[in-house]
């Protein structure tokens, strides 16, 4: 028996490798997902490793809201001169941690931006735990006085900045631009930043830029005598330290840097996994078929084997085995090809930001089991089903010349179809019904029951499409049509499984084109109501920049009202909250909230907060709250609740406020008015020039801004088509795959066509056609159901700024007519094959 | 000359002619010659039986005279028409036009009624069916109300009669038929052949056949005898029991042949 699995392996060899191709792409999927998540970690593991000290102060509550916050506290130089004599510490090192800073390139374009931060530091040479510098300079030298600068030695490369030369700067601060000579370049330890700039000034160079020039600094970092221990260390300092101050030790800042990126790039991970995830749903698909055709078409000979003594039990291990060694071949390419994916990701990732490429990608052995784990799985459960049918052949068709396969009930699968459609229905209503992470999550689970339920459902609902196809086909290709209908027809479970795959891919697609074009309309319709004033002044690199800007607006001719605004993550009650400052007076100059109720004049001590925060902790007007800052806490009382706009987020609070927080002032936007009578164009051109130097800021008017907003979701959307676009490819693949093992099966029939004068190119139609049938199946089915998909999701999102839905008509038509193209192109090898055929050998064909 | 060739076929047009074919597989010493020559004038109006032991190359002269297969050397002439002369795409459309095809096992698309079926060649060629001439066709072979069935809902002598009328239906030059009642049992295969008969003899049909059995040639005209791929004998008027005899001389004196090359 063994002998028979292996011979028809090997005659097999194209059939194979055809359904091979399924796993190789899911594997490789999974896979790569893995190794890049890897890679990441062990990217950042280096970093974390490499740049942490045995001990750092620093402020308490500095790392509340992410680190977002930046207040005016420091730390005196005089600290760490007390530190560095305690008897446990071997050093101790004052740190500038600057915020805000960009450096431009030599072009004047801003280098990072919105991918990997910029870190601004004053240069030292004090050690991590590994004992090494943090930072070394690895050509030229250190930097010395206020004109001089060191970068890291990526960015250097990468902008072709040399030493020497002089090197631009925007910052947030009071002064929007520095230029300093570059004067050395540095190596970061842990070999990579993750694409991160490096800025090193010396010590008072960066206090004047960042901390307004006094002897202070944001952390120290201290070293332990050799043989001290981290918790020794830290008992020895903390005693010397203030209120306001804590102590960390390395092991402690090591493990919440790491949560903090895990936090930050675990959903890159996830995000992967859920599309290696889609890939394998579509290749199962794939692999069911390709299985269901091979008995199908061997079953002369498994009733042979039957009949000759075989049991049932070996008919099914038989299949099983031959799938075991697909898989297993399929998963061991997918790994290698996985590698490839991880390799390719990184540069796409680079291209976003992350650079990793001063990491090598990391193989753990868990990747090569899960790998395995997966293949090997999914092919055997997807081969069950075919092998038990085959084991059903009777003996007895060994000797009939026709053998008809059992074939499972279709009613069954009617029934389950609809058992999992309502199901489904039922998730999504109940998503629907909830909110937050647990509504999205049902929704999903319902998305995936439909989706499951129309791929069971196929072989009737696509009926009326094929129907619909055959019409046409019949009016323009005549009686090739009608041939290529029926052939898609003959065995509906089987054209319906492989338009399932392209069903699948599709339905994501499309749903995705629906959301897309359904935010694009809500940015529209949100922008065009609440975008009142002529221009807005903001970042594209979400960075806040200086409030000299806005002096220099109001200074400009032909300029009217303007209201400047600073968002920054604030507690309330103990809850992060992203929040808008705002000054009240100029504010309602420029822009009209609508309340539910109260007003947005805020002054200090005072609070307005949008309605949904307003029913999530249960506050009106008139109630207090307390605000949570870095350095502190204020009670505020709650004067307005404003009905959810893109003005302004989160508890709305004056500039006061901040500043009894020692919060610094920077600006996140500038509303602007053009004065009555001032010409509009005019004075947009004034203000074009007033940010012509600073790359981080843009004057946009409100189509500018809607295009800029509609260009960040078009990018992601392009994104997600790529990942998505793996699954169309598979699905692809098993179009192929039917095709070709169909015109395998027909070899005898294509033979008599031929004989009796189809001719090649008539016979290439026919396949041709078949394919197309297929494709427009699977499109039209997947573009339905996305449409359906698309909006339930517009629903769910609709308190979270989706507020319009629109359907990308003109892009559902062309995937429809793209995938009837992309038929025509998974027919041409199995078209030419048929068409290659002798035709007396076919003719005589068993 | 000329006297003796007009009385050798007064009336007769040659409806397909092989002129000194050969066909051989493999290569070199290894080489075997499926024919050996063969020079046969197969005439119009007539039904003709191919007939020869195994291997005698009665179904490799039939499929090169069908345009089915190429000939290694010698011509092939249905009706004018030299085959060698012509491509893929001209040997399509002669045998679409010209050639009609009854296979052993039937060859129905088993995605088409038989109606479909038999209207095949002229649907692919886009033309329209004389409606006359389907309706005698559909008529002599029986199958009026089988018309809208498919070939699973159909017998083996339904679906070969189907086949018949397929292979009429464009009005050929000649149908070829590849031991049309091999998969028969008798009485339908005296219905198949029945048909056959009265194609030629009714409606001045062309009609080849190959088969080893002596009762479908005693239905035929003319029955040539092939033997190691050669013409070795013919017979006019045939009946069971002469082609029987004839059969029996050739495997006696084949039988000879071989056996006196084995001996020393």
């Amino acid at each position: 028996m063994r002998r028979v699995t292996w011979a028809n392996l090997l005659a097999r060899k194209v059939r194979l490798l055809l359904s091979a191709a399924a796993i190789v792409l899911g594997v490789a999927f999974v896979a790569g997902s893995f190794v890049f998540t890897d890679t990441i970690s062990k990217s950042f593991d280096s970093i974390v490793e490499g740049t942490i000290p045995d001990l750092t102060v620093r402020l308490d509550g500095s790392q509340d809201g992410g680190g977002f916050v930046v207040d005016d506290r420091t730390i005196p130089a005089s600290l760490v001169t007390r530190l560095a004599a305690l008897p446990d510490v071997a050093r101790a090192d004052g740190n500038v941690e600057g915020q805000g800073l960009f450096v431009l390139d030599p072009d004047g374009k801003l280098i990072g931006g919105q991918g990997a931060p910029t870190l601004a530091l004053n240069y030292n040479d004090a050690p991590s735990t590994t004992g090494e510098p943090t930072v070394t300079i690895g050509r030229g030298r250190e930097p010395r006085g206020a004109d001089e600068v060191v970068l890291d030695a990526r960015t250097v490369e990468g902008s072709g900045f040399r030493l020497g030369d002089t090197v631009e700067m925007v910052t947030a601060g009071s002064t929007p631009r520095i230029s300093a000579r570059l004067v050395g370049i540095a190596d970061f330890a842990g070999g990579g930043l993750a694409g991160a700039t490096l800025v090193l000034f010396d010590t008072p160079t960066a206090q004047r830029i960042f901390l307004g020039g006094a002897d202070v600094y944001d952390s120290v970092a201290v070293t332990a005598r050799d043989g001290v221990s981290q918790a020794r260390l830290a008992a020895d300092v903390g005693p010397e330290l203030g209120d306001d101050l804590q102590a960390v030790t390395g092991d402690e800042l090591a493990a919440e840097t790491q949560s903090f990126i895990d936090t930050a790039l675990g959903f890159l991970g996830t995000f992967l996994l859920i599309f290696a995830g889609i890939a394998l749903v579509v290749g199962t698909f794939l692999i069911v078929n390709t299985f269901s055709i091979l008995v199908a078409q061997r079953s002369r000979e498994l009733a042979l084997l039957r009949a000759m003594g075989a049991s049932r039990r070996q008919v099914v291990g038989s299949v099983l085995t031959e799938a075991l060694v697909v898989g297993l071949l399929g998963s061991t390419v997918g790994l290698l090809l996985g590698f490839g994916l991880a390799a390719l990701l990184r540069l796409v990732f680079g291209q976003f930001g992350l650079d990793l490429s001063g990491t090598p990608l990391v193989f753990e052995p868990r990747t090569a089991v899960v790998a395995y784990a997966v293949g090997v799985l999914v092919t055997m459960v997807a081969a069950v089903v075919p092998a038990r049918r085959a084991s059903r052949v009777p003996p007895v068709a060994a000797m009939r010349d026709e053998v008809a396969l059992p074939e499972s009930s279709i009613r069954l699968r009617l029934v389950l179809a609809v058992v999992l459609a309502l199901a489904g229905a039922g998730l999504m209503a109940l998503g629907l019904a909830g909110s937050g992470t647990t509504g999205a999550s049902l929704v999903g689970g319902g998305i995936l029951g439909v989706l499951l339920a129309a791929a069971l459902g196929a072989p009737v609902i696509g009926r009326p499409v094929v129907a619909g196809l055959g019409w046409v086909f019949r009016r323009t290709a005549g009686t090739v049509g009608v041939l290529a209908t029926q052939n898609a027809q003959r065995n509906p479970r089987r054209t319906a499984a492989t338009a399932s795959a392209l069903m699948i891919g599709l339905a994501l697609v499309t749903t995705m084109s629906v959301l897309g074009a359904s935010i694009n309309t809500s940015i529209d319709v949100g922008v065009k109501k609440e975008f009142t004033s002529d221009y807005l002044v903001t970042s594209p690199t979400f960075s806040d920049f200086s409030t000299t800007l806005a002096q220099q607006v109001r200074d400009t001719d032909g300029v009217g009202e303007v209201t400047q605004m600073q968002s920054l993550p604030v507690e309330v009650d103990g809850d992060d909250v992203f929040s808008t400052a705002i000054d009240s007076a100029s504010f309602t100059a420029v822009y009209d909230l609508t309340m539910v109720s109260g007003t947005i004049d805020v002054e200090k001590g005072e609070v307005a907060i949008s309605q949904d925060d307003a029913r999530d902790a249960d506050l009106s007007v008139g109630d207090d709250v307390t605000l949570g800052f870095p350095g502190g806490e204020q009670d505020a009382r709650v004067v307005g609740v404003y009905e959810q706009s893109n003005v302004v987020g989160g508890a709305v609070l004056p500039f006061t406020t901040l500043a009894a927080a020692q919060i610094p002032r920077s600006d996140s936007a500038v509303a602007v008015n053009a004065a009555p009578g001032a010409d509009r164009a005019q004075v947009g051109e004034r203000l074009d020039r007033i940010v012509a130097d600073l790359p981080t800021v843009t004057v946009q008017d409100q189509t500018e801004f809607i295009d800029a907003q509609r260009a960040q979701v078009n990018q992601l959307l392009l994104l997600i088509y790529a990942l998505l676009g793996l699954a169309v490819v598979i699905a692809v693949l098993g179009i192929v795959n039917t095709l070709a093992l169909s015109v395998i099966e027909r070899t005898r029939e294509v033979g008599l066509l031929r004989a009796v004068g189809l001719s090649r190119r008539q016979l290439r139609r026919m396949v041709r056609l078949e394919a197309v049938t297929i494709a427009v199946l699977g499109a039209t089915l997947g573009v339905v159901m996305g449409l359906l998909f698309g909006t339930v999701l517009q629903r769910a999102f609709v308190n979270d700024g989706i507020t319009d839905l629109s359907f990308p008509w003109g892009r559902l038509v062309l995937f429809v007519v793209v995938s009837a193209v992309v038929g025509v192109l998974a027919a041409a090898v199995p078209a030419r094959r048929a068409a290659r055929l002798d035709v007396l050998r076919a003719i005589s064909t068993e | 000359m000329t006297h003796l060739a007009a009385e050798s076929t007064p009336t007769r047009t040659v409806a397909a002619r092989a002129v000194d074919l050969r066909k051989s597989y493999g290569r070199g010493d290894a080489a075997v010659d499926a024919l050996a020559g063969v020079t046969i004038d197969l005439y119009a109006e007539e039904f003709t039986a191919v007939m020869g032991p195994s291997g005698s190359g009665k179904s490799t002269l039939m499929h090169c005279l069908a345009a089915l297969d190429s000939p290694t050397s010698g011509s092939v002439l249905i009706g004018d028409v030299d085959l060698a002369s012509l491509k893929d795409k001209a040997l399509t459309l002669l045998r679409r036009d010209r050639i009609g095809f009854v296979f052993q096992s039937f060859n129905l698309v088993p995605t088409l009624t038989a109606q479909e079926n038999i209207l095949l060649p002229l649907s692919i060629a886009g033309r329209r069916p004389d409606a006359g001439w389907f309706d005698t066709v559909v008529d002599t072979v029986g199958l009026r109300d089988r018309l809208s069935h498919r070939p699973s809902e159909m017998s083996g002598g339904q679906q070969q009669r189907v086949a018949c009328a397929r292979a009429l239906v464009s009005r050929p030059s000649v149908v070829f038929a590849d031991e049309p009642t091999g998969n028969l049992d008798s009485t339908s295969g005296a219905e198949v052949l029945g048909f056959l008969q009265r194609s030629v003899r009714e409606f001045g049909q062309t009609v080849v056949m190959v088969t080893h059995d002596p009762v479908a040639a005693s239905y035929t005209d003319r029955v040539v005898f092939l033997a190691d791929g050669e013409v070795v004998d013919e017979l006019r008027a045939p009946t069971a029991e002469s082609v029987l005899e004839t059969m029996a001389r050739i495997q006696l004196r084949s039988g000879h042949a071989t056996g006196s090359t084995r001996e020393p």
